[in-house]
């Protein structure tokens, strides 16, 4: 049972890690319909500017986490205003290709910066191990879940009451109604680029102080795949709940079954998901369909 | 195919030809003597490039196919490549299959694997479809290193040296031979293919597929056989490595092999023959390119050549995002505008005078 409970620990932290850059992948596809394929290299950048900020710049930790905050959207806006807004309107194969260029430049770029090794990082999360009844769990894998549901949550509240939030909303139901209401559609795609910046660096961040500070970070991207389609493209509440179910499932897949199928089951999963409901659990019921 | 300004078919013949104009053929003349002295000018090294750049053809224009031509975008390059590569390799490895029938063998069943995948696209359309693709591509990839009983895990397969009529196949200079072969075969296949019935089919799909639909197009058949032509020339791709290179490794077939191959026809244009060529041509020369120069200020600046493979990297990213904001349509447009520019030198509209275009 404390194994159990250990795994469960380990995999809903995982999982959260997941739904934050998840959360990021949502809310730009929300916004202008771009998959981007580069969310894992935002992770990425996250870990290496805390390592930047902290480790080698020695900031305090709070400081630490603003300027990568800030850094992150800086880039973000700069790639959304540079490489993704003269691609608006062009077929999806574009738009795919392009964030899969954008990735490879910014993987080519932090390595160039960073090195391909892993760099040693002292965790700021608070050291020691929680006991739970017969379970010890790291304190840091157990802080990370309420720190991602505190960030995921604000995505929410964004989304509900602020003007960009609503604005953002606006767009991803009626384009052209938006814009005769006045909605700037430049700034709301800049919205959401730096929102999921944010939101992937606050992983990045985490995976820094969890797992360490290496380029194997970017390799999360692509788990973000099977997490929305099985929350739904179009929904924060998804992200949270799938991220949930990937990172547990590869936890106990891996514990109890093995052979290294936890690396394959989210994608079977995702599949699965295609076949019988593509929308996923919480995505709105329109896909096109021949 | 596109009608040329100030050129006047006489007879049906010439009408339907492939390459009607005496330029054109002079070109392809041109072209073809090139490809006949190449290999006794060129050194091994540069055959090796040449060999790997005719069976990056083969693979893009059946990549092409799918995604330029059918538009069903497919991120499961890799994975058919690897099951060309391995059904190629392991048949005649494990059951003495000759070469040329295990090549034969390797594309027919890509070309099932690949239909099988295409099912999806049926219900699923654009991102979706890449997405579906995106996961077939990790779960073959996952067999690839974890069905250790067949494909051998993460360790090599080293296959026997093809032979024909006693000569070593897999020399950079014999090999340099079946590669140009294969390799115009398929451009001419393709070529041909979109003049016909079939290839029409595949282009009305891509344009408007409910319209085609409606014109009488069989989207559930289209659609599938995009996919098994399609897998069958990457699968002739990848038993063309396994064959060159004796040793078959998974790394070879990841999901980066997809992106490179995706980023051949988008470089080099989608829906285009001669784009799939030039763009496979930029795509697999520009490392050796970036090496070359790292190897040039090694000496000089050290300090940047040690950055290079990085760089290459992000090089590689910056020439997709170039190509996608400022030519969409790629090396194949660009060739174009230049042909153009000749066609009626010197009496070009200025720049400026033909804005109203």
């Amino acid at each position: 049972m404390d194994i159990f409970l250990q795994l469960t620990v380990s995999g809903l932290s995982t999982g959260m890690i997941y739904a934050l850059a998840a959360a990021g992948f949502v809310v730009i596809y929300k916004a202008s319909d771009v998959i981007n394929f580069a969310q894992g290299d935002l992770l990425l950048l996250g870990t290496y500017l805390i390592f930047f900020a902290v480790a080698q710049t020695g900031l305090p930790w709070s400081l630490g986490v603003l300027v990568t905050l800030l850094l992150a959207v800086a880039v973000a806006l700069a790639v959304e205003r540079l490489v993704l807004r003269p691609l608006v309107g062009e077929p999806i194969i574009s738009m795919i290709m392009v964030t899969i260029g954008l990735s490879s430049v910014l993987r080519g770029a932090i390595n160039a910066i960073w090195g391909p090794n892993p760099r040693a990082f002292e965790s700021f999360l608070p050291a020691g191990d929680i006991v739970i009844g017969p379970a010890v769990l790291s304190t840091g894998r157990v802080l990370s879940i309420p720190i991602a549901l505190a960030v995921l949550a604000g995505l929410g509240l964004f989304f509900r009451y602020t003007r960009d939030g609503i604005a953002m909303r606006a767009i991803a139901d009626d384009q052209q109604a938006a814009l005769s209401m006045g909605i700037s559609i430049p700034r709301v795609f800049g919205v959401a680029w730096g929102l999921a910046a944010a939101s992937a660096a606050i992983g990045g961040i985490m995976l820094g102080n969890i797992v360490g500070v290496s380029p194997n970070v970017a390799s999360i991207g692509l788990r973000v795949f099977p997490v929305v389609i099985l929350g739904g493209l179009d929904s924060i509440a998804g992200a949270v709940i799938g991220g949930a179910i990937i990172g547990l499932l590869e936890v106990y897949v891996g514990f109890y079954v093995g052979h290294g199928l936890n690396l394959v089951v989210p994608y079977l999963v995702l599949i699965l998901v295609l076949m019988v409901r593509p929308y996923g659990l919480f995505g709105k019921e329109i896909i096109e369909r021949v | 195919m596109s009608m040329e300004c100030g050129v006047f078919h006489t007879r049906y013949e010439s009408d339907m030809g492939l390459r009607p104009r005496p330029a054109q053929r002079i070109r392809l003349a041109v072209l073809a003597v090139f490809v006949l002295v190449f290999p006794f000018l060129a050194s091994s090294y540069w055959l090796d490039l040449a060999n790997q750049v005719a069976i990056a053809t083969v693979g893009a224009i059946g990549l092409n196919i799918l995604v330029g031509y059918t538009g069903q975008i497919s991120l499961g390059q890799g994975a058919f490549m690897a099951i060309g590569a391995y059904t190629a390799g392991l048949l005649t490895l494990n059951l003495g299959v000759p070469w040329g029938a295990s090549v034969f063998c390797a594309c027919i069943l890509t070309a099932v694997a690949g239909t099988f995948f295409g099912l999806p696209s049926l219900r699923l359309k654009g991102l979706y479809l890449a997405i579906a693709t995106l996961a077939a591509q990790e779960i073959v990839e996952w067999g690839m290193t974890h069905w250790t009983a067949v494909t051998g895990g993460t360790e090599a397969i080293v296959l026997p040296a093809p032979r024909i009529f006693g000569l070593r196949l897999n020399s950079t200079f014999n090999f340099y031979w079946l590669a140009v072969l294969t390799a115009a075969g398929t451009a001419l296949f393709a070529a041909n293919l979109f003049r016909s019935r079939i290839g029409r089919a595949f282009e009305a799909v891509r344009d408007q597929d409910i319209a085609a639909s409606v014109i009488g197009v069989d989207l559930f058949r289209t659609k599938l056989l995009a996919f098994a032509t399609s897998s069958f020339f990457v699968g002739l791709a990848g038993a063309m490595i396994a064959f060159y290179r004796n040793i078959i490794t998974w790394e070879r077939f990841t999901l980066n092999t997809s992106i490179v191959y995706l980023a051949m026809i988008i470089v080099g244009g989608l829906g285009s023959i001669r784009g799939s060529f030039l763009g496979a041509a930029l795509i697999t020369l520009l490392p050796a390119l970036i090496t070359n120069m790292g190897r040039a200020i090694q000496d000089t600046a050290p300090q940047a050549a040690s950055l290079l493979p990085y760089g290459q990297q992000a090089v590689f990213g910056i020439v997709i995002i170039l190509f996608l904001v400022f030519e969409p349509r790629g090396l194949s447009k660009l060739w174009g505008n230049v042909k153009d520019y000749f066609h009626v030198w010197p009496f070009a509209y200025r720049r400026g005078e033909n804005r109203a275009n």
